[in-house]
């Protein structure tokens, strides 16, 4: 298998339910005391479409995937993802109620995410980073998990780590066997939020060429905060650009990068490309 | 003191005709010495049976505090104040007096001052629990629901594995200073070794030998017992990520 050999990666074990967007949110509203995260939020993305979403600090890009992978619960609307609420249940008469613990966490399983600050378990190898999930949240065996995470590690190039501890190998490393972690869980969605912000800026190729080829290579739909806007350019299928909670423009990168509209996004992307 | 001849009042005696301090007697030591065994015994056993109730009864109350229901949190909170705010000697002595008369709950002496070294103990443990339960950082718990991780899974394999090993050395004293609060069991009638020491000092009127042998004994088991609480502490060592 060669270094990054992703091709393979089956973009969700279950396919979704519904020829509708893979995510849906409506009217989303997120906020932190007076400070508004997430301002009716209102967004569809497809299934397999690769979205980037870029915006000043503060301005919601975040939280709009800490909602989706349930960590920040919005305070109003409602999240879809393949065709069902993520946070609601559909009563007999139609009615949408909070949903219970149990359904989130079926819901949730067709999402993973990737974080900045990779968030691996420290007392735990490589491989048993990656093969936890599967064992526990999907029922595998031990030896079909660790056959696949071998398998995933390979993949994103960690062959040769398994067996170390996170605290053994470097930034760059640890967020690929983050990467790997998170496709393990064999999700329709993921999430990447600013994966290559905390790492040395020598490390940062080896993670996005390992994005870059899952970008190209699977169907997986993908959303990514980033700042790496020549990252941006090249996988995304469409840039959204936040701004106070909202979607202030969005447009595929060709358009957005050459000739932004808004003028929000003209300033920061001026500040962004030649800071 | 069951089934060995008690040390004999002669001794006793000729310490009452002698002049000045009685001199140290290594006979008279060996002689006590199966007595004192006797009471390291029962107060090694109940500070066993101490620690397990104070180590596991510690964690759920320090997951109980953390829990987001008050129905449960205020309560535990409220009762993990009220025992660490008062003196072992007055909980024991609630439990051997009290309990059977109030609560028609009667308890052996021994099970009544296991539990409540146990019980006292528990209340610091849960703090120390809580302190490395709250250092395991915020991350941890995201990416376990990232991946999905039931919540028993989430504590069981994601956070009490990282909070537990940097808790060893709290806990550890804790456990060491259990065993030396072990000696209050003899004022509810427990012949621990303190008591034993007592028993031959009031037999024999010869208090050197038989204190100095009790506090060897502490020293015997307490010495090692921090060793191996450093030996933990490595074993567990890692570091973050």
């Amino acid at each position: 298998m060669s270094e990054l050999d992703l091709a393979n990666i089956d973009g969700g074990g279950t396919p979704s339910t519904t020829d509708g967007p893979m995510i849906r949110m409506e009217k989303v509203t997120k906020a932190f005391g007076d400070f508004v995260c997430l301002n009716e939020l209102d967004l569809d993305v497809a299934a397999g479409e690769k979205v980037v979403i870029i915006g000043p600090s503060g301005s919601g890009k975040t939280t709009i995937l800490r909602v989706l992978m349930t960590l920040e619960r919005p305070d109003s609307g409602v999240v879809g993802v393949g065709g069902e609420a993520l946070y609601h249940e559909q009563r007999g008469d139609g009615q949408l109620v909070k949903a219970g613990e149990k359904h989130v966490r079926r819901v949730r399983r067709k999402v993973s995410m990737v974080f900045q600050h990779f968030n691996l378990f420290p007392h735990m190898t490589a491989v048993r980073n990656v093969s936890i999930g599967p064992i526990k949240s999907l029922g595998r065996s031990r030896q079909q998990a660790d056959e696949r995470s071998r398998e995933l590690l390979g993949m994103v190039g960690m062959a040769e780590k398994v067996d170390h501890y996170p605290a053994q190998l470097s930034g760059g490393q640890k967020q690929r066997v983050a990467i790997a972690r998170a496709l393990a869980m064999e999700p329709q969605v993921m999430l990447f939020d600013e994966i290559t912000s905390a790492l040395d800026p020598e490390l940062v190729g080896e993670v996005l060429n390992v994005v870059r080829t899952l970008a190209h290579t699977t169907d997986m739909t993908m959303l990514l905060v980033t700042h790496e806007m020549g990252f941006a350019r090249e996988i995304a299928d469409r840039v959204l650009m936040f701004d106070g909670g909202r979607i202030i423009e969005q447009a595929p990168p060709t358009e957005i990068f050459t000739a932004p509209r808004h003028e929000r996004t003209k300033t920061f992307l001026n500040a962004v490309l030649h800071h | 003191m069951t089934g060995r001849s008690e040390p004999t009042t002669a001794g006793a005696l000729s310490v009452l005709a002698q002049d000045g301090p009685a001199k140290w007697d290594w006979d008279f030591v060996w002689e006590i010495f199966p007595d004192l065994l006797d009471g390291l015994w029962v107060t090694v056993q109940a500070t066993a049976v101490g620690i397990v109730i104070a180590l596991a009864l510690g964690l759920v109350l320090a997951v109980a505090r953390r829990s987001t229901i008050k129905l449960i949190s205020w309560p535990v909170a409220a009762v993990i104040e009220f025992i660490r705010s008062t003196p072992l000697l007055v909980q024991l002595f609630f439990l051997f007096y009290v309990m059977p008369q109030q609560f028609n709950v009667t308890l052996s002496a021994f099970a009544t001052g296991a539990l409540g070294l146990g019980v006292h103990y528990a209340c610091y443990t849960s703090e120390s629990y809580r302190a490395g339960i709250e250092s395991v950082d915020r991350g941890q718990w995201e990416a376990a629901t990232a991946m999905n991780l039931a919540t028993t899974t989430t504590w069981t394999r994601v956070v009490l594995p990282q909070a537990i090993p940097t808790v060893i050395p709290a806990l550890g004293n804790y456990l060491v200073a259990m065993f030396k609060d072990a000696p209050l069991l003899s004022t509810i009638t427990v012949i621990e070794l303190l008591a034993a020491a007592d028993r031959v000092q009031a037999i024999t009127f010869r208090s050197t030998e038989a204190y100095t042998m009790a506090g060897v004994l502490f020293l015997a088991v307490s010495i090692p017992s921090a060793a191996l609480v450093r030996y933990l502490e490595r074993r567990f060592r890692y570091e973050r990520a």
